[in-house]
């Protein structure tokens, strides 16, 4: 074993240089000549050249003129810094019925929207009748709790709130959910989905027009 | 010297034992318990590992018995704990049967080995009376008839006539004679007729009929290398499923916390599980496969020397047959008689009934009965004064001398050569039928005498046992190669192995020929079976994977090989192949069925294990939670599903030791549709056949009152 | 199911098979030491290596000393990961100060405990984290700790396979090649090219590649976001390629700049079985009969599909609980975003997530894009089982192709005698030594993951000991009932089948779940590899039997039935108990309301 020892580190050296940082520095060079958006993280800024985001990432939306993402485990909802789904299993009492904040640890909020919150609520966030369920992606997080998108349906059943909020025709809304709604690519693959980023960005620049 | 001049001394015939008899099974009986001693468990890890659990339960059961536990609980612990004993005995009892058969035989040889007195030379023509068992190697010893040969050893003077049937069961006398090859001699044999001088060349207690005694007795039996490949298997298996049983302690004690309800195992239960999980099956029948593969090969009358010659043949691809005595009937037989040119037949079936008068060869004899149908019929021979020539190595032809009339017979250059000698011509014509005869695989033999010159040809033709040709299409499709070796010329082997269906031929044979085709064979990574008899095959035979020797062969070709038929029928050689692959094939079926099993006994214990865990409402009974829904053989209760199952599985031993003595059937056929089939039956029967099995005994168990608990 | 779901499966499926031989066709190439067209780029750099490492490439190794060789630098690999790790705080590219004094607010500290399991987490081409990257890791912890495994456990992984392979190929011979050419070769020749081109593909689709600290963005709601960022595609690529699984953040492949889009998606999950499925063309190819390769690839593919459909199947089913709540989970209104959509991303839906759990644990990848932890509980099994049976459908970087031998070689000694022959595979006879080392194979798979989960399920400790803050070892759990039994069982099981993807729910960065499940990714990483090494070493000097009619044959329908018949079996047999008390009796559960 010895007599490997010494081709062993030699290799650990020049094989963790070429691996380690040779080729990630080259292909920085390249990806940040070939894609320097995509390569900085798909940022968008605002029109005094501010970044309010980035495009993959979604983004936390809680004032009703707006439309909301699906429900975060990221921290306190779209943490950048710490994605992170629930890992609440289906039978958990907590995921589905909820949890009250515990008195004993006042410094940290313990409580948690279950699924029967989360339904509750939507349908009263957006006023949906008995027959209306509200869709399974509203009230479930998503693996990242940064995820970007959120249904067509979901968007649908929200377009009524902001509507009234924003004082817009229902019609406008929908056809802006349709002009901001992605297919599957190339038709096939994924599902098809709505960014919530971009689509509150429309009806801002909506109310500026 | 004839038959009737024999004095014939009864000796008893060695009888087949039928597959049960009552002798053996009370000896089983007797067996299953003296093997019960851990020292002896200890070889086979499965059953030791019951064995281990019988204990325990035993333990406990008489601790809860003390401790005054409820009568129900009683019950249920007592009739595991006798079911896993009964286990290990039935294991015990496969084995034992299996060995008893060999046992028995072992007794029958004991008494031919029974105290003699042999007669040692001292020096020339004086001789001291000892005991047998005090003889040396290298004594000589004086046999006379009537009396027991004391050991192994050879011939060195005399003839005689020997039976042999306390060996070979085989009633009708031998002869031995010094040199050549029949000069070797068994102990425990009787001389019948004359006397015999024989320097012993084994130790006492060495001999032949020693080592055939331990032999079939099991005593020296080593695990043959795929026993040992198996056993492995099955003692991961084992450690695999404790393991298993092991965690599953703490796993239900994790589940009662969590699920605020119902009981962590019970040792009962753990190791039911255990001992129903563990490969039981082949494991207790594992070694009676083994031993009764060997007492199968002895049945027909075969010593294998190891289990691993018995394997070997199994796995053998190419196999050496002679071609005298195995392909042929050994004789060849005058079938046609061609004259040479302006000579009639009957003048050449005269000459050659005359040249072949004195000839007690079956060729010869069979010229004479061809001749007959010429209407001639013997002479008298007195008139001529006739004198026989014999043949001789040297001149290469026989014949007979009448006053000045020579008559030859022998091969095409020997007598062409001798009708030159004559000044006679040989006919161009007779080349044509020489080589027309040979190409059809028959033997020409030329005749001529010193008057007319050549007289023409005799047809000997080699005859094919019948059969054959259909064993080695089967041969074939198990991808085994026949070759046939033969010191006829390669016109003549390639004949006939056309007409007996082999795949190859190896002609003009030597020993040195012979070699080099084993070893070409063996390089090529395949294994290689012969016979032989003779001393030059001894290293042939060593050399062969298989090495069969003819009982009547010589003691260095005997030493060689790893079998010895004792009937020296060489054709034998195909059904020992058999019996090794049907013994391969009976431990992979029954480690196949023996693992299928288990999926079922899971569904059995799992639900009745943890049935109390996970209650989730009120109108759950306490031992039909949520995974009571495994049950779905619908077993009555946690009790009766638990004892089923260990039930099932100590019957299915017994249930499976015909199996293991007889072999699972056997039909030849490739190794495909072979699979195809052993895996329907063996490997979906062992799947299907315990869920049918289990329900039927839960059943029983519920009829019988003996679960008590719901 | 829906009729796109079942499509999309598909057309992965018909990419998988139809890219199959050509990247087998170039892996024997390269492992064969033949000239490949790269020659004329990389081979200056490949004499250059075995130069500047002291190594004689030439050399033929016997299996003992390719397996020093192989463990020497696994050891050497894993002590440097070590000290990059607790040295980052004083090593350049940290632009986040990670490890020091002015570390953010959120960021994990780095403690002996937490950088020996990664150590040995990378090492083993497990990437099992009990750190989430984003707030632990610099960038030199990334690339040079971290990637540097990615690369190279892979390649190690690959020249083991290879040996093994040889043990087939060659015969009467006692070398199965040299450890050090098989290493240098395979990532110079495969890994390198295909990364370099992988990682640009990420990029376009929006995965970053940058050195830049984490953005600090003002939302449209004026709430302040932090955007991290980070040299990803690199690591991403190999990550995939390599199997190996460690993501780059905390959300691993679901996280949306590790995998932005679905065709990114598409790619991540052909990417986890080229190499596997490009194996099993080169065996074929090496022990000359490629017909025996696809027989193994059928037998993979046949338990990767039935796993795909029946995890897919049962979060199309999704939760009852769910569904009591008034809420529309049907698959018919709502198609793949319907169903179990907790945990799960908008972009990939029901059936990439499905797709993409089975393959991740087919093969020992463990990085995820939908949590696994979330999934319904016989969805959950089956990512489970498939750790569980070995990490040998399609598996690791050449543990899985080793693993699959094994299993043929058992299929055929336990079935093969039912032909009345010495059990052949490829012509070699398997023996008393053959069956040892794959009994052993299967051993430590089994003993690692049931000895650790029993003691990870009873072990008490004194609460907010140091070992294990938490207290009791149970008590690390996320869910309580039966779905904790199966966090710690998953942990354990993924730990031992180096795959890496958790229920993630169980919190592992305590020193108790640190050192155990170090220790099961070591069991699970050498007490495998060195059987199936050994292996090698037993096979190679063997004989080659010609096969005749008589030979159990290894290629066709039967065998690949009883080889899926075997692994199903002793599987099975080995887990069903354990899986009864977790997802099987969770699923019961589940259907009738009980929560805990």
């Amino acid at each position: 074993m010895l007599k490997q020892l010494l081709p062993a580190i030699r290799a650990t050296i020049i094989l963790s240089i070429l691996t380690g940082l040779v080729f990630p520095i080259t292909v920085t060079i390249i990806a940040q000549f070939l894609f320097p958006k995509q390569a900085n993280g798909s940022l968008v800024y605002n029109k005094t050249g501010q970044i309010i985001g980035s495009q993959l990432i979604g983004q936390q939306f809680v004032q009703p003129q707006y439309f909301h993402p699906r429900p975060s485990a990221a921290g306190t909802g779209y943490a950048g810094e710490a994605s992170a789904g629930t890992n609440l299993g289906p039978t958990s009492a907590k995921f589905i019925l909820g949890q009250l904040d515990d008195k004993n640890t006042k410094d940290i909020d313990k409580s948690f929207a279950g699924i029967k919150q989360l339904s509750e609520n939507y349908v009263k966030e957006n006023c949906l009748s008995s027959t209306e369920l509200p869709p399974v992606d509203a009230v479930t997080r998503s693996g990242s709790g940064l995820d970007p998108d959120i249904s067509q349906i979901n968007a649908l059943y929200q377009a009524r709130r902001i509507a009234k909020a924003r004082g817009l025709s229902l019609q406008t809304i929908a056809s802006l959910i349709k002009k901001h709604s992605q297919d599957r690519q190339f038709g096939i693959l994924g599902e098809p989905r709505v960014n919530v980023l971009s689509l509150n960005i429309a009806l801002e620049n909506l109310d500026h027009e | 010297m004839t038959q009737d001049s024999l004095t014939l001394v009864p000796v008893p015939e060695r009888k087949k034992t039928p597959l049960l008899q009552k002798a053996i099974l009370y000896r089983a009986f007797i067996d299953s318990f003296v093997k019960l001693n851990p020292l002896v468990m200890a070889k086979n890890p499965v059953m030791m590992v019951v064995e281990v659990a019988s204990i325990i339960t035993t333990i406990l059961f008489f601790r809860d018995l003390i401790i005054r536990t409820p009568a129900k609980v009683l019950l249920f612990e007592g009739q595991i704990t006798l079911w896993l004993w009964f286990t290990v005995l039935f294991a015990n009892f496969a084995e034992a049967i299996a060995e008893g058969r060999g046992k028995a035989q072992a007794d029958t040889l004991r008494k031919s080995r029974k105290e003699t007195i042999a007669q040692r030379e001292i020096s020339k023509d004086k001789y001291e009376s000892i005991f047998a068992n005090t003889l040396r190697k290298g004594d000589t010893v004086l046999v006379k008839a009537g009396e027991l040969i004391p050991g192994d050893g050879e011939v060195i003077e005399g003839v005689a006539t020997v039976d042999e049937s306390a060996i070979t069961g085989e009633s009708a006398p031998v002869i031995r004679e010094s040199g050549g090859d029949r000069s070797a001699v068994t102990g425990g044999t009787t001389v019948l007729s004359d006397w015999l001088r024989i320097r012993i060349t084994v130790q006492a207690g060495e001999t032949f009929i020693d080592r055939m005694i331990s032999l079939v007795e099991g005593a020296q039996r080593q695990k043959t290398p795929n026993e040992i490949a198996l056993n492995i298997l099955l003692a991961g298996l084992t450690i695999i499923f404790l393991l298993v049983v092991s965690t599953l302690l703490p796993f239900s004690i994790f589940a009662v916390r969590a699920g605020g309800c119902g009981q962590s195992t019970d040792m009962f239960s753990l190791i039911a599980l255990l001992v129903c999980l563990i490969p039981t099956t082949i494991g207790a029948l594992l070694s009676a496969i083994g031993i009764a593969g060997m007492d199968r090969v002895l049945q027909h009358n075969v010593i294998a020397m190891s289990g691993k010659a018995i394997e070997a043949a199994g796995d053998v691809d190419t196999l050496l047959l002679d071609k005298t005595g195995t392909i042929t009937l050994g004789n060849r037989q005058a079938v046609q008689f061609i004259p040479a040119p302006g000579i009639s037949e009957t003048i050449l079936a005269d000459a050659a009934q005359l040249s072949s008068l004195a000839d007690e060869t079956p060729e010869g004899r069979s010229i004479v009965t061809l001749a007959k149908q010429f209407n001639l019929r013997e002479r008298q021979l007195a008139k001529v004064n006739p004198q026989f020539i014999s043949f001789s190595a040297h001149t290469k032809m026989s014949g007979v001398n009448l006053n000045k009339k020579q008559i030859r017979k022998g091969a095409a250059d020997v007598i062409c050569t001798f009708v030159r000698e004559q000044g006679k011509e040989v006919p161009a014509q007779i080349d044509k039928e020489v080589s027309r005869i040979a190409k059809s695989g028959g033997t020409p033999l030329l005749v001529a005498d010193n008057v007319r010159g050549l007289l023409g040809l005799i047809y000997l033709k080699d005859v094919v046992k019948g059969g054959l040709k259909e064993r080695f299409a089967h041969l074939r499709q198990m991808g085994i190669r026949t070759i046939m070796i033969t010191g006829d010329n390669s016109l003549t082997a390639a004949a006939i192995a056309t007409e007996a269906g082999l795949d190859d031929f190896l002609a003009e044979a030597t020993p040195e020929k012979k070699m080099q085709l084993i070893r070409k064979e063996q390089e090529g990574g395949r294994l290689v079976a012969m016979t032989g008899d003779g001393t030059n095959d001894a290293p042939a035979l060593a050399a062969a994977d298989v090495g069969l020797a003819m009982n009547t062969g010589t003691q260095a070709a005997k030493e060689a090989g790893n079998m010895i038929d004792l009937d020296s029928n060489p054709t034998k050689l195909i059904e020992v192949v058999q019996i090794g692959k049907q013994l391969l094939m009976t431990r992979g079926s029954l480690t196949t069925f023996s693992i299928a099993n288990d999926v079922a006994k899971y569904f059995a214990i799992l639900p009745a294990m943890f049935g109390s865990l996970y209650l989730f409402s009120a109108t759950n009974t306490p031992n039909h939670g949520p995974i009571w829904a495994l049950n779905i053989m619908g077993l009555h209760s946690a009790q009766s599903a638990i004892l089923a199952a260990v039930i099932f599985n100590a019957l299915i031993i017994i249930a499976l030791i015909p199996l293991a003595l007889r072999g699972i059937h056997y039909q030849p056929m490739n190794a495909e549709s072979l699979l195809r089939r052993n895996l329907l039956i063996y490997g979906a029967g062992g799947l299907i056949i315990p869920f049918p099995g289990i329900r039927l005994l839960d059943q029983i168990i519920v009829m019988l009152g003996l679960a008590p608990f719901s | 199911m829906t009729l796109i779901g079942c499509l999309q499966i598909i057309i992965y499926s018909l990419l998988l098979l139809v890219i199959t031989k050509p990247v087998g066709f170039y892996m024997t190439q390269v492992m064969e030491g033949e000239k490949t067209f790269l020659e004329f780029v990389l081979g200056h750099l490949e004499r250059m290596v075995y130069r500047m490492s002291g190594v004689n490439p030439q050399e033929e190794m016997h299996w003992t000393t390719y397996t020093y060789s192989l463990l020497t630098f696994s050891l050497i690999g894993a002590l440097f990961t070590y000290t990059i790790l607790r040295l980052q705080g004083i090593l350049p590219f940290n632009p986040m100060s990670f490890s020091t004094a002015v570390a953010p607010v959120y960021a994990t500290s780095m403690t002996p405990d937490l950088a020996f399991n990664t150590a040995v987490s990378f090492t083993t081409n497990t990437n099992w984290q009990n750190y989430s990257g984003e707030n632990t890791m610099s960038y030199l912890s990334q690339m040079l700790g971290l990637a540097y495994h990615n690369w190279i456990s892979a390649a190690v992984g690959l020249a083991a396979c290879t040996a093994l392979i040889r043990g087939f190929a060659r015969q009467s011979v006692t070398t199965v090649g040299n450890f050090w050419k098989d290493l240098v070769r395979s990532l110079l020749y495969i890994f390198f090219p295909i990364t370099f081109v992988y990682s640009l593909f990420l990029v376009s689709q929006g995965v970053i590649q940058n050195f830049a600290p984490y953005t600090v963005a003002l939302t449209v709601e004026g709430i302040k976001q932090i955007i991290p960022q980070g040299p990803v595609a690199t690591q991403e690529a190999i990550k995939m390629l390599g199997i190996n699984g460690g993501g780059f953040f905390n959300a691993n492949s679901a996280h949306p700049f590790e995998n932005p889009t679905p065709f990114s998606n598409l790619i991540q999950m052909l990417s986890m079985f080229i190499l596997p499925a490009g194996f099993t063309y080169m065996f074929g190819k090496m022990v000359k009969d490629t017909r025996q390769g696809w027989a193994l690839l059928a037998a993979m593919f046949i338990l990767f599909i039935l796993g795909t459909f029946i995890c897919y199947y049962f979060e199309c089913r999704g939760n009852p609980n769910i569904r009591v709540q008034h809420v529309e989970t049907s698959t018919n209104v709502l198609g793949d975003l319907g169903g179990n959509m907790e945990g799960k991303e908008i972009r990939f839906g029901l059936a990439d997530s499905a797709l993409f759990a089975t393959i991740t644990t087919d093969a020992s990848c463990g990085a995820v894009n939908c949590m696994h932890d979330s999934l319904t509980p016989l969805a959950g099994l089956i990512p489970l089982l498939n750790i569980q049976l070995g990490e040998i459908i399609f598996g690791g970087v050449g543990s899985g192709l080793y693993g699959m031998l094994i299993f043929a070689v058992l299929t055929v000694f336990i079935a093969g005698l039912m032909v009345g022959r010495t059990p052949e595979y490829v012509g070699k006879k398997i023996e008393q030594k053959d069956v040892k080392m794959a009994m052993l194979f299967v051993l430590a798979g089994c003993f690692s993951i049931l000895i650790f989960t029993a003691l990870g399920s009873v072990l008490e400790l004194p609460n907010k000991s140091s070992i294990n803050v938490p207290g009791a070892a149970y008590n690390n759990v996320n869910n309580t009932g039966p779905h904790g039994f199966t966090e710690i069982l998953y942990c354990y099981a993924s730990s031992t089948g180096n795959n890496g993807s958790a229920f993630a729910g169980l919190t592992g960065n305590t020193p108790f779940y640190n050192i155990t499940s170090a220790i099961a990714m070591l069991v699970g990483r050498f007490f495998m590899m060195i059987p199936a090494l050994a292996l090698a070493g037993s096979l190679v000097q063997k004989k080659y039997v010609p096969p005749s009619s008589g030979t159990f044959p290894t290629h066709g329908g039967l065998f690949v039935t009883l080889l899926i018949g075997v692994i199903l079996i002793v599987g099975a047999l080995t887990f069903f108990p354990a899986l009864t008390l977790g997802p099987i009796v969770e699923h019961f559960l589940m259907h009738n309301s009980k929560l805990f």
